[in-house]
């Protein structure tokens, strides 16, 4: 298992790169919604964004779980490839899409979009971007890490108007939501889901994963639990 | 569409979880020809060996042993001047399908109500001024006594193993259980789980300052048990994978770990899966069931004749059924006429999280119903009357799962970004809940019909829930608050962050609550004002039976399982020892 540590400077350069490089040059490592673990994301070619939504995906993944701080970020954890293969896989091809549609509806009566969730990143990443250049002049990507954190939160609290370039179905609030929900996942899933990867993220806040034993811990209160975690493959941390 | 015709069978049983297991075995018992239909995929205990479930995003976020929204949504709306709108993804509540049912990933808190609450309407009466209740309210006793139904749920008690304190044996009080239960025949099967840290600082707190906590009574076993029909069940293993995961240890009471296993052996019974039962066929008379149509794997259109029909799917799916059958006359809230899809009720929860820097609370090591309770504030322990509201509420501190994604992080933690991470290291298994469950009251307005608009991927109407908060039960959360609050500040923690409902609150659709929706298809003494009798046989067609929460004329603080457990073995009861020799109307109005 790989032990090095991703700096800051191997970050910045993943971000940059995957802007620069079309995509489609990089071989394809895997693509399929197994073998997910330990991939390297500077190798993956997503099977779901298009080289320049991945672009954003990486950017953006990079300040809702950054480097910064402890614990490990959502680009050393393989963030974005665990969203990239849930959209792939049909992530959402369990909610009730039929007609008709009341999208202005009380938000205490839950979702009423007409999308799934592959739609909202398609259309949310394309308006964010329409947005930022607007704004700023350069895509997203391209704004400091202050600017970045910003324009998110101009998307997480509607700043950034959806309707008002167009777009009656879905508004901004709901692809940032969308989107945080999915790194969090991805952040704390199980790393066979592409996510989490060597279960760093389990072992900065000591959760040790599918263990699922502990008849001999249930007496032992208040007392630090003291291994790492296992994986549903089997593999340590 | 062509249809086909099946062997006929003496029962047909729709949907194969708790209830309908219960059937099954009790009537293949019998000697009778049984067949299951079954909605969903079959679940076979295989299939959850370990490591499988211990997969926190596959089967809790994902609900992967759930019922998709896609194909069984129903619409909701806050009144009947609304137009209902269709749970498009699940959120307060989220119904199993497959074999097993939701029992398959249930929590496994296995508790009665007490005797008082069976009787909620007598007590009512008695104990409330009249008019000073909500005059839409429409609560109701349940048709039978305490005694008469007891020893289905000592039986119940039996079948999954119950595990924890007796509080009340045949009239005498025990130390360590809850002394507001109703007396037991026997005591609990099996000794109770161990404390978590959470339970023991609640329940030590709890008592000190005056309450009456006891271990959750759970279906999760501490000991290793054999039940009643010979099904052996491993003790838990406290694997911190319990609520909405299957069972990966052999340990939860579930229908494959304590019926299915045994009933499959043999010969006169069998059943289908991914066999959708679109409605119960009805002779010309209407007065009796001639089978049920479903649509197979194949998609095709297939007729299964019986002689008995056992509705024992989910709450509203139950209903709805009969609703798309025409048995019984559907519900009208205006005119307060028709029975099918009256009194539905729900529940609230609530509570305050504790956060304490230093404590290690080990959240993934528990069983689904590890922790303490108390039944103080539940009808008739406390004075409902002058606070002006009537019901109550289990208040506890529970950890039925503790895996990471959805951790509770204290107030002012950034929601993303460096803050929310850090939060993550320094928070996470370092808080704990104290916890509101509450009853639920019917109401004249809240009630279950067919949707004009929303269709299955079958063509099939929606069933539609008509149902928001009343000031009755928001008065409650109130009330309850102050409690919770008052425990939590003795406990000291470092930070807070609470959850209740306001005395202005509408009905969120989107936060979990529990699947414990009742009601809509209730039991009662009279065809008036009930869809089922005693034997929750259908007052209109005598050889349909309707077990479920479906029949709670409203909804107590304690879990259903129980008492849908308890009435469902009623209700075998009376079809082995009357309806058999003589089929026709069980109870005479």
């Amino acid at each position: 298992m790989s032990q090095e540590k991703f700096s800051p400077s191997r970050r910045a350069l993943l971000v940059a790169t995957a802007a620069a490089v079309p995509l489609v040059s990089i071989p394809m490592v895997k693509s399929r919604a197994e073998g997910l673990e330990g991939l390297d994301l500077q190798q993956y070619k997503p099977v779901f964004f298009t080289a320049a939504e991945w672009v954003f995906i990486l950017a953006a993944c990079d300040r809702l779980i950054p480097a910064e701080g402890k614990g490990p970020g959502a680009l050393e954890t393989n963030v974005p490839i665990f969203i990239d293969q849930q959209l792939h896989i049909g992530l959402g091809d369990d909610i009730y899409l039929q007609g008709p549609f009341k999208t202005d509806a009380p938000a205490t009566m839950g979702f009423q979009m007409s999308y799934a969730p592959q739609s909202v990143y398609r259309i949310g990443i394309k308006l964010a971007q329409q947005q930022c250049q607007q704004t700023h002049g350069k895509p997203f990507e391209q704004l400091t890490a202050v600017d970045k954190d910003a324009f998110l939160t101009s998307l997480q609290k509607n700043v950034v108007d959806f309707a008002a370039m167009g777009e009656l179905g879905l508004k901004a609030s709901q692809f940032f939501g969308q989107f945080l929900s999915d790194s969090k996942n991805g952040y704390l899933a199980d790393p066979m889901y592409g996510g989490n990867k060597d279960m760093k993220a389990w072992v900065a806040i000591g959760f040790p994963g599918a263990r699922a034993a502990y008849t001999e811990w249930i007496d032992q209160h208040d007392v630090k639990y003291p291994l790492g975690p296992v994986s549903l493959s089997g593999k340590r941390a | 569409m062509q249809t086909i015709t099946n062997d006929e069978v003496d029962v047909v049983i729709v949907g194969l979880g708790w209830a309908g297991s219960i059937m099954a075995i009790e009537l293949a018992k019998e000697g009778l020809k049984v067949r299951a239909l079954e909605r969903g995929p079959d679940r076979p205990p295989e299939d959850f060996a370990y490591p499988k479930p211990a997969d926190q995003y596959g089967y809790a976020t994902r609900n992967k042993v759930f019922a998709k929204p896609r194909d069984a949504a129903l619409t909701v709306r806050y009144n009947t001047q609304e137009t209902a709108l269709p749970t498009r993804k699940w959120g307060a509540f989220a119904p199993g399908t497959g074999v097993g049912g939701s029992g398959l990933h249930w929590t496994g808190v296995l508790i009665r109500p007490t005797p008082t609450d069976l009787k909620l309407k007598t007590y009512a009466d008695h104990a409330y001024k009249r008019g000073s209740l909500d005059p839409d309210m429409r609560i109701k006793d349940f048709p039978f006594t305490w005694d008469e139904i007891e020893p289905y749920y000592d039986f119940f008690d039996k079948v999954c193993g119950l595990s924890g304190n007796t509080g009340n044996l045949r009239g005498k009080t025990q130390p360590g259980g809850d002394p507001f239960e109703g007396p037991r025949s026997n005591p609990y099967p099996l000794p109770a789980l161990h404390d978590t840290l959470n339970s023991s600082m609640f329940a030590e707190t709890a008592k000190r300052m005056g309450y009456h906590p006891f271990p959750n009574p759970s279906a999760n076993v501490s000991q290793p048990w054999t039940n009643p029909y010979g099904s052996q069940i491993a003790p838990c293993n406290y694997c911190g994978f319990c609520s909405k995961y299957p069972c990966l240890n052999y340990s939860k009471a579930s229908p494959q770990t304590t019926i299915l296993d045994v009933v499959k052996q043999m010969p006169n019974f069998d059943y289908r899966v991914n066999a959708n039962v679109i409605r119960v066929d009805l002779h010309a008379d209407k007065k009796t069931a001639r089978g049920v149509t479903y649509i197979d794997e194949q998609k095709r259109e297939v007729f299964q004749p019986a002689k008995i029909v056992i509705l024992s799917s989910f709450q509203f799916a139950n209903v709805r059924l009969m609703l798309l059958s025409g048995i019984g006359k559907p519900y009208d809230p205006i005119t307060e006429t028709g029975t099918i899809g009256r009194n539905y009720a729900f529940l609230s929860n609530g509570g305050a999280t504790l956060f304490f820097k230093d404590k290690n609370f080990n959240p993934f090591v528990t069983a689904g119903a590890t922790g303490e309770m108390f039944n103080d504030i539940s009808p008739g322990n406390f004075d409902g009357a002058s606070l002006g509201f009537i019901g109550g509420a289990k208040i506890h501190s529970s950890q039925s799962s503790g895996a990471p994604i959805g951790t509770s992080l204290p107030p002012g933690t950034p929601g993303w970004g460096k803050g929310w991470k850090e939060g993550m290291v320094d928070w996470y298994g370092r808080s704990m809940k104290i916890s509101i469950t509450t009853s639920c009251m019917s109401y004249r307005g809240h009630y279950l019909d067919l949707d004009p608009n929303y269709k299955d991927p079958w063509g099939v109407p929606l069933l539609r829930m008509t149902f928001d908060w009343r000031q009755n039960e928001l008065k409650l959360q109130r009330y309850l608050r102050d409690i919770v609050l008052n425990i939590s500040k003795e406990l000291k923690p470092d930070a807070m962050s609470e959850s209740f409902l306001a005395l202005d609150s509408h009905w969120d659709i989107t936060k979990y609550v529990s699947t414990h929706n009742v009601g809509g298809a209730i039991m009662g003494d009279s065809p008036k004002d009930s869809a089922l009798n005693r034997y929750l046989q259908s007052w209109d067609v005598h050889n349909v039976f309707v077990p479920g929460g479906n029949a709670f004329p409203q909804n107590f603080q304690a879990n259903p399982t129980a008492t849908i457990g308890a009435i469902t073995l009623y209700a075998a009861d009376a079809i082995k020892k009357y309806y058999l020799k003589n089929p026709g109307p069980l109870v005479k109005v």
